[in-house]
């Protein structure tokens, strides 16, 4: 009986409606960041100009802001937002009014910034490295942006706060405990970027102060740099945790680890951002080192993640019957879109973490650093792992939302455009790796700087990367047809929200990891350890302040 | 909490590669010397052209120092002065970089002398240039619109 109904407990419609709003923006974000994605890669094959004085730098920039910033974040607190109701029996209306204060926020702070760059006011990348200096405008709208999520995340929060109490002594659910692990992560990790946009960019920006500490607001960005792709992440290893055992009927392997891992991610996903600034002057080598260190230990719940999704898939297979080593590989359910989509992202998540730890180790990051390698990289992390994986959450979360159900059509659609994701990607992302492994720069337009011949051997790349992402471009239009159809055309039934169980219900996760003063309070430590000397360094040490450049064309 | 025997041996395994690994990387960088540029000296990026090095750039020839030249650059929207420069085979160069206005990269393409520029610091990287050919030093920091066309260029020659 409570197994029956378990699997058919649905989101309350009243909190569907927000997180369909957030797959809205998110969705909107997809198609119009794709087109700039394509466009990009078309001019620098050398084979194609932009029309009409548009820039290469600013549709570069409206790319990495709706791709990285808009697409993920509204994504992301749609999808934990639904994964929190469906798993303490719905929010509050306070919760909820919340929840839709933050969205709007978020939303006016994003309609803000595209603004200013459609203006050609803040051709500053989504980066925004100062002594480039944007229109203020733009700033506000991406405090806008962070604070909204803030608020938003709070909905979620608030929620899981009322289960808690309401269920004393008992762990929370798995998937609004992880929920609102990777929202922590997220406030504590913007308040780097609040911090530089409130305190640095803003002022300066709007003329209060003359300069600005360029350094000081690199380490604050790179501070919430890094966890920000943990919070992409975070939500991808929630459908593989707890989701996907369900989709293909086998049980989660260890509530516990999986708990464990997203506490070990918490920790130690923010106080590393020097990883991304092995190459810069002003930091002492030593505290480089040790942040690269602290980078390293994700590892460790990387490799927890690694195995206990294959142990799940090899013991579900194992229980249908599955014979020698990899027989169980065969029996996994390869025609279902909500198990394949993810599995592709999965899968490619082993070159692009191993392609991490190259960034990551110190002086090697100087063969790479800046290079287009980097952007393959990301390209099959957040583009492939991530992005795949949301889409594979979007085929059954978007009509169990809107009350449909994932046809047989959609279904086969999905995993033909999963593959075309895939082989598109193989051709960028595979490009951009070899590229940058011979020096070509990431973030530049066409040139052949001046006839070189080094910059003649990456012309070929550059065009491999424009049929890349010609061919991912399809694959952005083939998503949208199906979320579409999800939304507004799919037959009227009941799409199952899956959660799976885990494997020994009896084994009751350990009420330690619930103890958020325990866990809040040894990342405190952590990022103070790794970040005070160095900072304090940074700002006694400091040069003369900047003033602001605007370097890019203007209309 | 209950971990199972495999995956106990799986994240041994794993953690003790990582152990080596960073040792690895730690012995080199600190005992080697293969440390990631640092330089952690400050100039006033409004006065590049007045200070020293940066009042000569180009190669300088240096006494009673553990290289051999200086290869002072200095880097604005959107160039490298010297824009074009000549190395002799073999030698050890200490390579001074700075940039008078927004961030800047400096990439020799085909070497690991990759730095970022940023106002009011000076970045610094020593090496020997023992393959004759010529080198492409690219901007690879986003700094505005002609960022694609900042260049110059390395000759190591006989």
């Amino acid at each position: 009986m409570v197994n029956s109904t378990a699997s058919k407990i649905k989101v309350d419609p009243r909190d569907a409606k927000l997180s369909m709003a957030h797959f809205f923006v998110a969705f909107s974000a997809l198609a119009l960041g794709g087109l700039m994605g394509l466009l990009q890669t078309l001019v620098r094959s050398g084979k194609w100009e932009l029309p009409w004085g548009i820039d290469y730098y600013q549709i570069l920039t409206v790319h990495g802001v709706l791709m990285g910033l808009v697409l993920t974040t509204f994504f992301i607190m749609g999808f934990q937002y639904a994964a929190v109701s469906r798993t303490t029996g719905g929010h509050s209306n306070a919760a909820r009014r919340t929840g839709w204060i933050g969205f709007w926020i978020m939303l006016v702070g994003t309609l803000m910034a595209a603004t200013m760059v459609l203006l050609k006011e803040a051709s500053v990348l989504y980066t925004f490295y100062a002594p480039l200096k944007a229109h203020w405008i733009f700033y506000l709208g991406l405090t806008f942006v962070v604070v909204g999520s803030w608020i938003d995340g709070a909905a979620q929060i608030i929620t899981y706060a009322r289960w808690r109490k309401n269920n004393p002594g008992k762990p929370s659910p798995l998937l609004s405990f992880m929920a609102v692990i990777n929202t922590v992560l997220w406030i504590v990790a913007t308040l780097g970027v609040a911090a530089t946009v409130l305190f640095q960019l803003l002022p300066w920006s709007l003329g209060l102060v003359d300069t600005v500490d360029v350094l000081v607001s690199r380490t604050l960005f790179w501070y919430f740099g890094h966890p920000l792709v943990y919070f992409w992440l975070l939500p991808a290893y929630m459908c593989w945790y707890a989701i996907i055992p369900k989709i293909i009927g086998g049980k989660i392997f260890s509530d516990s680890l999986a708990r464990l891992s997203f506490i070990l991610f918490l920790l130690f996903s923010i106080p590393v951002g020097f990883h991304h600034q092995l190459t810069e002057p002003g930091i002492d080598p030593a505290w480089k080192f040790f942040q690269v260190i602290l980078t390293f230990m994700v590892i460790i719940p990387s490799l927890m993640t690694a195995f206990s999704l294959f142990a799940t898939f090899e013991r579900y297979g194992r229980s249908k019957g599955a014979k020698g080593l990899f027989g169980w590989f065969k029996v996994l359910p390869w025609n279902d879109a909500r198990f394949t989509v993810p599995f592709i992202g999965m899968a490619s998540f082993i070159p692009a973490g191993a392609g991490g730890i190259i960034n990551a180790s110190n002086q090697m990051d100087q063969v790479v650093h800046n290079t287009i390698w980097v952007t393959g990289h990301f390209h099959l992390t957040a583009a492939t792992s991530v992005v795949l994986t949301f889409f594979g959450i979007s085929y059954w979360l978007i009509p169990h939302l809107t009350g449909r159900t994932l046809t047989k059509a959609m279904n086969k659609l999905g995993i033909i455009q999963a593959w075309i994701w895939f082989i598109g990607m193989v051709f960028m992302s595979g490009a951009m790796h070899i590229e940058g492994l011979l020096g070509g720069p990431r973030r530049s337009a066409f040139s052949t700087y001046g006839g070189a011949k080094q910059a003649a051997e990456w012309i070929p790349y550059q065009v491999a990367q424009a049929v890349g992402g010609s061919i991912l471009f399809l694959g952005i239009i083939l998503v949208l047809i199906i979320f579409i159809n999800l939304a507004f055309f799919a037959p009227k039934g009941e799409e199952e929200f899956p959660v799976a169980e885990a494997e020994n219900t009896e084994e009751k996760a350990p009420m330690v990891f619930e103890n958020w003063k325990l866990w809040l309070g040894i990342t405190a430590v952590l990022i103070l350890f790794a970040y005070t000397i160095p900072f304090i360094d940074i700002i006694q040490n400091a040069p003369p302040g900047s003033k602001g450049f605007q370097t890019w064309s203007k209309w | 909490m209950h971990i199972h025997k495999f995956e106990k041996i799986w994240l041994i395994f794993g953690v003790s590669c990582l152990v080596i690994f960073l040792s690895v990387v730690g012995v080199s960088a600190f005992y080697l010397g293969n440390k990631p540029p640092s330089c952690l000296t400050t100039i006033n990026p409004e006065k590049v052209d007045q200070t020293k090095p940066f009042n000569k750039p180009g190669l300088n020839k240096v006494e009673g120092k553990e290289w051999d030249y200086e290869l002072v650059f200095v880097a604005s929207a959107f160039s490298y002065n010297p824009a074009q420069v000549e190395v002799p085979l073999g030698a050890k160069v200490k390579v001074i970089a700075t940039t008078k206005d927004v961030i800047h990269g400096f990439e020799v393409a085909g070497t690991n002398i990759n730095m970022m520029l940023e106002p009011g610091y000076v970045s610094e990287y020593t090496t020997t240039f023992d393959k004759a050919g010529e080198y492409l030093i690219v901007c690879n920091e986003y700094c505005g619109a002609g960022h694609h066309l900042m260049s110059s260029k390395i000759e190591v020659v006989k």
